[in-house]
């Protein structure tokens, strides 16, 4: 369904199509070349670095390697020896998924309450998500160390789930699709029927809303792994270390291993890039299906 | 956990309630919004709003972190950071790098939106998500592999400029405050435009084809076409962009920290958010480090003020 309809738009910006068939040549090669040569440009630095993380350090500190070599496993195993790297993936992947899923319930949830409920505030309230959502959270890093540390949460995942669990991005744009694709006529029947009112978000709305909300989830969750400034303040004992925080350090874990190094640095983005594989579908959808509601 | 037992509970209540008198559905449902918009406000509160509240607090005071409590010093920190010199370096530091990250950036991503929301280029999925994927890719990692591109002693870029002759011995690229400067700005630029491109390329989908086909009509060629037509009608959408732009710049960390965690060469790479960061976090001067936040504060305050409003006036619109 929703491909059908991406396709469809893409090629509502077509104005020039009946033009261009006669057009020359020589401009589009040229054209073709620019698009190519910023693909490579994008693209080089990932290569080289998969690249080099499979070939011996020496082969990588003396030469330009541009074929793939055999070392790959070996850079991984003397990459652990050095810095527990596993654990860090552990770490990054459950504050990730847990901050994911309790941000993205929390926030359809906080949605929902702002899109079909009328309550005293709820203006001023929802303006202070809109607020938040572009208040760079590097402005309270002082305040926010100081609070971890008299909840005790310092060197525990939850300092780094509870204050990304709040996404103001996503009850943004979940209330937006909810008040165009979630007709008020359903809630009621709903009721009608006796349903009571949190089994109807979690019966009916909730899934009802699911490409918006897992749309933003993807987003939020790449935010999250890669969120380093935050993870460095709350964070100070290796065995807690996120994958981020070990990148940061990864020069001074080795030293001279480059390749442990680009072999960790490989590593590091390989989650991002399936997540982006499976995920860049629902992001479209999502987006995609909100616009065609209006 | 806790809220979800809570309103259980409080179901519970409603029911009874509504045995012994029928609560108008109203008010029962204001009661249910705020209850359901409550967990996070509390998560909000607790860890973005209390935070500023307690910076704000700490500017005045002198803390080192410790068990000790915040010794009351009045505009002892705010009259130190107008004499600091190490803030407006920073604060020039931040501004240039962004500016020149954002220049390139914003002229690549027009021009590619422009060309690929052209249907007649074969494989616009494909150059679309190779562009885009910089942005997905932990910042950290990138700038590591551009210091490892950059290093003087095992650097792609030495070894290359060696092989073809260019240079006779290595150079120390990092060294060179231009260009450690045009290294952050440029690794920025090059994570940061395919994202811009794909904002723009929806912004262009959003005009109305008519425009077009009407110019067409009249003999307008294709650069005319984006320049009478695109152009203008993307200036919301570039607005919003460069002020967004703006407020992510200010608040710029992760690439030059890796780079160089204390901004050499001679503190020409450090940004505000480095800088308090490294006071707060390595020299434990946390008042201190609350006063360069607070400076940060006003300054992107501004900026986040005008991108509030252009978000507000879009959804009233609609």
């Amino acid at each position: 369904m929703s491909d059908k309809k991406i396709e469809l738009s893409e090629n509502i910006v077509i104005p020039e199509k009946i033009k261009s068939e006669r057009k020359i040549r020589p401009g589009r090669i040229l054209l073709y070349a620019f698009l190519i040569l910023l693909a490579i440009i994008a693209f080089f630095p990932f290569y080289i670095m998969i690249i080099n993380a499979s070939h011996t350090s020496l082969d990588i500190g003396t030469k330009l390697n541009l074929l793939p070599g055999d070392q790959f496993i070996n850079n991984i195993v003397r990459a652990q020896q050095g810095q527990n790297v596993i654990r860090g993936f552990k770490n990054s992947l459950i504050i990730a998924v847990t901050t994911t899923i309790i941000g993205g319930y929390i926030g359809a949830l906080t949605a929902y309450g702002f899109s079909k409920y009328r309550f005293p505030g709820n203006k001023i309230l929802f303006w202070i998500v809109v607020g938040s959502m572009m208040f760079p959270a590097q402005l309270g890093l002082i305040g926010y160390y100081q609070v971890c540390n008299k909840l005790g949460l310092i060197n525990t995942y939850w300092a780094l789930i509870l204050p990304n669990a709040a996404m103001a991005n996503l009850v943004f744009f979940v209330k937006m699709y909810m008040d165009a694709s979630i007709p008020d006529a359903i809630i009621e029947s709903a009721k009608i029927d006796g349903c009571g009112e949190f089994h109807i978000f979690n019966r009916i709305v909730l899934p009802m809303s699911i490409p918006s909300i897992s749309a933003m989830c993807i987003l939020n969750f790449i935010a999250v792994w890669n969120n380093l400034i935050q993870a460095s303040v709350v964070l100070t004992q290796s065995e807690m270390f996120t994958v981020p925080i070990i990148i940061q350090n990864v020069r001074g874990f080795y030293r001279n291993d480059l390749g442990a190094v680009y072999g960790v640095i490989a590593l590091s983005i390989i989650p991002i890039m399936i997540v982006f594989a499976v995920g860049s579908k629902y992001i479209i959808g999502g987006m995609v299906a909100g616009a065609v509601k209006e | 956990m806790n809220s979800n037992a809570a309103v259980e509970t409080n179901q519970g209540e409603v029911k009874e309630k509504r045995k012994r008198k029928r609560s108008s559905t109203i008010s029962r449902r204001k009661y249910y919004g705020l209850l359901f918009i409550l967990p996070f406000f509390i998560l909000l509160c607790t860890f973005i709003v209390y935070p500023i509240v307690y910076s704000i607090f700490l500017s005045f005071h002198k803390w080192d972190g410790s068990i000790l409590p915040p010794q009351y010093v009045g505009l002892d920190n705010y009259v130190a950071l107008f004499r600091d010199k190490f803030f407006y370096k920073s604060i020039f530091n931040t501004w240039f790098m962004w500016l020149v990250c954002f220049i390139p950036q914003l002229i690549l991503a027009l021009g590619l939106a422009a060309i690929l929301s052209d249907a007649d280029i074969k494989g616009k999925g494909f150059f679309r998500w190779i562009y885009f994927l910089p942005v997905l890719v932990t910042m950290a990692s990138v700038a590591n592999l551009v210091f490892f591109i950059m290093d003087w002693k095992t650097g792609i870029l030495n070894q290359i400029l060696m092989s073809l002759g260019v240079i006779e011995e290595q150079i120390q690229w990092l060294q060179k405050i231009p260009v450690a400067r045009l290294t952050v700005s440029l690794t920025l630029c090059w994570i940061w435009f395919g994202y811009t491109m794909v904002i723009f390329m929806a912004g262009i989908k959003a005009i109305p084809t008519e425009y077009y086909e009407a110019a067409v009509v009249d003999g307008a060629n294709k650069w005319q076409l984006f320049r009478y037509i695109t152009l203008p009608c993307l200036k919301p959408s570039i607005t919003y962009n460069i002020v967004t732009s703006i407020i992510g710049g200010l608040t710029m960390y992760d690439v030059p920290a890796v780079i160089s965690a204390s901004g050499a060469p001679q503190s020409s790479t450090l940004t505000m958010v480095m800088y308090l960061y490294n006071l707060g976090f390595r020299n434990y001067n946390m008042g201190y480090a609350a006063t360069i936040a607070m400076g940060l504060f006003v300054m992107v305050m501004f900026f986040v003020a005008i991108a509030y409003s252009m978000i507000m006036k879009n959804t009233e619109q609609e």
